[in-house]
């Protein structure tokens, strides 16, 4: 037979990810101990080897994958219409039957995965052989088929005849069984690569489609990326060791947190003490203000007392603009039109009466997208008056003694005490925090080094009642 | 033919040689690696999580969670044809809402509180208000020509989904209508996960690939590839500037946005199972990553070592989440139970 591997991948790489699974399907489907129950079925009077019935092949799939009849019959179906296994009767319908219709494993060889692309050439040698076999044996689109290709390659069609010859006269030398199975499975290749006209126009048409304009696409989307400003990876990858340090402390699940876990305790004082508006918040909360703007702006309490520091400074402007350009953005669509005339009345139309300092660039050009509003249309103005707080107003804010008071008055809950319970049975004991267990370790391993006896933990004590 | 042929080949051609230098030019900024930048950070240690709840109530696979923002609430699908709406701290279940389609596979909560979603094999985004005396119907958001396999909210007007056409989807609910739709992948979208901003979010799919998008452009702004099977589950590092993803290849993969690379894999020879889901604790430290072997594995995510794991399903853990306020996170499985652990 010939050989023909023609590169493989292109742009049918992503039905490959599908053929893959399919063929773990397959290979499970034949192992040897828990795959399944082959035997020799009849075809007219030939015996094939190594067949099974339509009706196993949906009971194995059942019982391996746990499904429904249903998704059996579907995933069977699937598998003969990729060509991993085909029917022995009525070759031409790729329809899984629940019944004793015999069906065998296509050869990998014949794999459409293994075999991508089929080529012209060796189609036209399949139909060469199958027409100089039994003249007449084509069917109808076999023959447009064959005559069009007798066009396309004429050059080459010495060779084609030649090569359909040769195969012809090797397969005389099988025995017969063997030459019926083979001709089965190239015949099955051929109808999953090589449909009759009405599958191949559509499939046809959207190959073509794909093959073309993909591309195109693609190398658009490549030009742009490689455009792109790539940060070196150690600052990154610093940034990253940075950010879970920070927020250490502020994990519950890698340090725990005061007073207790509510999920742990049964008790909502965390909860209570977190809520969005209190009248002093937790000292980790204020904490986490000065990790980032953005931290500082999300906290209503945040933004509340960032408001006060702005209107001591006369710039409270800018912040009430964000919000009202966060309300635009997040808000309802049919209030957008209203929203935006309220901005630019109080905001940026000249002399309003809390202007904001926007650069002349950034101000035409939202004032020519106001002609036109939409959710978007505030975004420059609001980025530029965004970036002047951050840099400016913000930390200088994180400096204020205004700040400095809400750390010094914030609330550092006291653990609550592990109260013992003597007919309490679930588990009081919260896991201990990994950072926790570390130092606990080393402290116990000093300890025995030192008296011998091992340190009890006053927590383990409570327990025992 | 030999014409197209032609020109097919040089497209190619021109593709390849953009590619090559795209990754030439990765390779250029990628002067450290994340165990050189991790030596200096404290172990973690062996984690042990204690099963601190167990949430019954379920008749079926359980197939997705989502926490509400406040922390409290949560909200759970399953195959039996109800979305459940938990609170999770007295185990009560607040809201049952009946659906339609019994073939659920993802639900998501508003950050308000006020809505969820949920869709699945009907193609169907579904948008529920828990909050009117029975639940009603807001929306039914139909125009999807595959399955649904993930949603998001941006806010009570806002929706994300991503489906199995390959394609993920803005849409407007106080009209109904499509606003914006994504289109790059090549395989079926199963998961996406929205920036801290809600200016980006990305999306995973079969194709292997995991996709920036910019939501106000509709544009695909980064491709991130390396999985070798369907990525499953997807999540932005806290900061927003790296994407964890979990696949069918028994591998997480840490993918930085700056660098535009992979920075760090998770995996362990002895880990044949696929991810599921995935979910990070409130630093980033720690990854809760949802198995076929009906465990919860977690991994440091800088040192890149597994610390612990969290065992107890009878079934595959289908989704997995931690809340807002990082208090502890819940797995959610096919045996029809969701277990809350810190």
């Amino acid at each position: 037979m010939t050989i023909n591997t023609l590169a493989k991948g292109g742009w049918h790489r992503e039905q490959m990810t599908c053929f893959r699974k399919m063929e773990k399907v397959i290979v499970a489907m034949q192992d040897p101990d828990m795959g399944m129950k082959m035997r020799n079925q009849r075809l007219l009077i030939t015996v094939i080897p190594h067949a099974m019935t339509g009706r196993d092949i949906i009971d194995w799939l059942i019982q391996k994958y746990s499904i429904c009849e249903e998704e059996a019959l579907h995933l069977g179906g699937m598998l003969v219409r990729y060509g991993y296994i085909y029917p022995l009767k009525e070759p031409r319908s790729l329809v899984l039957r629940a019944d004793e219709s015999p069906y065998r494993f296509q050869t990998p060889y014949f794999w459409t995965s293994t075999r991508w692309p089929a080529s012209e050439l060796d189609y036209a040698i399949y139909l060469a052989k199958k027409n100089i076999r039994k003249q007449g044996e084509l069917m109808e689109y076999e023959k447009e088929r064959y005559s069009l290709l007798h066009k396309r390659i004429n050059h080459t069609w010495d060779f084609v005849v030649m090569q359909a010859r040769e195969q012809l006269r090797a397969s005389k030398q099988r025995r017969k069984a063997d030459r019926i199975v083979l001709e089965c499975q190239e015949q099955a290749y051929w109808l999953i690569n090589r449909p009759p006209v009405c599958l191949l126009h559509y499939s046809a048409l959207l190959s073509l489609c794909v093959c073309i304009w993909l591309p195109c696409f693609q190398i658009e989307i490549c030009r742009r990326a490689l455009g792109r400003n790539r940060v070196k990876s150690s600052i990154c990858l610093e940034g990253f060791v940075k950010y879970s340090e920070q927020y250490q402390n502020h994990d519950p699940i890698m340090q725990g947190c005061l007073p207790s876990n509510p999920w742990i305790s049964d008790d909502t004082a965390h909860w209570t003490m977190n809520t969005d508006i209190v009248p002093t918040p937790t000292r980790l909360r204020v904490e986490r203000w000065s990790f980032s703007f953005m931290e500082l702006l999300n906290d209503s309490i945040g933004r509340r007392e960032f408001m006060t520091y702005l209107e001591k400074e006369f710039s409270a402007e800018n912040l009430c603009f964000w919000q009202a350009c966060e309300e635009i953005r997040h808000g309802e669509s049919s209030k957008i039109i209203e929203k935006v005339e309220e901005v630019y009345k109080n905001f940026l139309a000249p002399g309003a009466a809390r202007w904001v300092n926007i650069d002349s660039k950034t101000m035409d050009k939202t004032l020519e997208g106001i002609k036109r509003p939409h959710r978007f249309v505030m975004d420059d103005a609001q980025m530029h008056i965004y970036f002047l707080m951050k840099k400016d107003s913000y930390p200088r804010y994180l400096k204020s003694d205004l700040y400095k008071n809400m750390l010094a008055k914030a609330i550092v809950p006291q653990e609550t005490k592990k109260s013992v319970f003597p007919f309490m049975r679930r588990q009081r004991h919260s896991s201990p925090s990994p950072a926790q267990a570390i130092t606990q370790a080393t402290e116990e391993d000093g300890r025995a080094k030192g008296a011998g006896t091992p340190a009890v933990d006053s927590r383990q004590r409570s327990f025992k009642c | 033919m030999a014409a197209e042929k032609a020109e097919m080949d040089a497209l190619k051609k021109e593709c390849d040689a953009l590619r090559t230098q795209i990754e030439a030019a990765r390779k250029a900024v990628n002067d450290s690696s994340m165990s050189a930048a991790s030596g200096g950070a404290t172990a973690v240690g062996r984690v042990q999580l204690k099963l601190r709840k167990t949430l019954k109530g379920h008749l079926a696979k359980i197939y997705a969670m989502h926490w509400s923002a406040d922390s409290r609430q949560m909200v759970s699908a399953s195959q039996d044809g109800k979305l459940l709406v938990w609170d999770t701290f007295t185990g009560n279940k607040l809201v049952a809402v009946p659906l339609k389609s019994a073939w659920v596979m993802s639900v998501a909560f508003a950050p308000s509180g006020n809505l969820v979603a949920s869709g699945g094999l009907d193609n169907i985004c579904t948008v529920y208000n828990i909050k009117a005396a029975s639940p009603k119907t807001l929306r039914e958001l139909d125009a999807h020509t595959g399955y649904l396999s993930c949603c998001r909210f941006l806010s009570d007007t806002e929706i994300l989904t991503a489906s199995g056409d390959t394609t993920c989807c803005l849409w407007d609910l106080e009209t109904g209508k499509q606003k914006v739709i994504f289109t790059n992948h090549i395989g079926d979208c199963m998961s996406l996960a929205l920036s801290s901003d809600m200016n980006t979010f990305i999306s995973g799919a079969c194709d292997s690939l995991a996709k920036l998008w910019d939501v106000r452009e509709g544009a695909c702004k980064q491709t991130f590839s390396g999985h070798t099977s369907d990525i499953n589950a997807i999540s932005f590092f806290p900061s927003g500037n790296a994407v964890i993803t979990g696949s069918d290849d028994c591998t997480c993969k840490m993918y930085d946005l700056r660098a535009d690379q992979e920075v760090i894999g998770y995996q362990d020879t002895n880990l044949n199972a696929g991810v599921t889901s995935l979910a990070l604790s409130s630093s980033g430290r720690l990854i809760f990553a949802g198995y076929d072997d009906f465990n919860c594995h977690i991994w440091d995510s800088l040192k890149g070592e597994k610390v612990g794991v969290l065992s107890g399903h009878d079934n595959r853990v289908s989704c997995t989440g931690v809340p807002a306020d990082g208090m502890g996170v819940c797995t959610g499985s096919w045996d029809s139970f969701l277990k809350l652990w810190n």
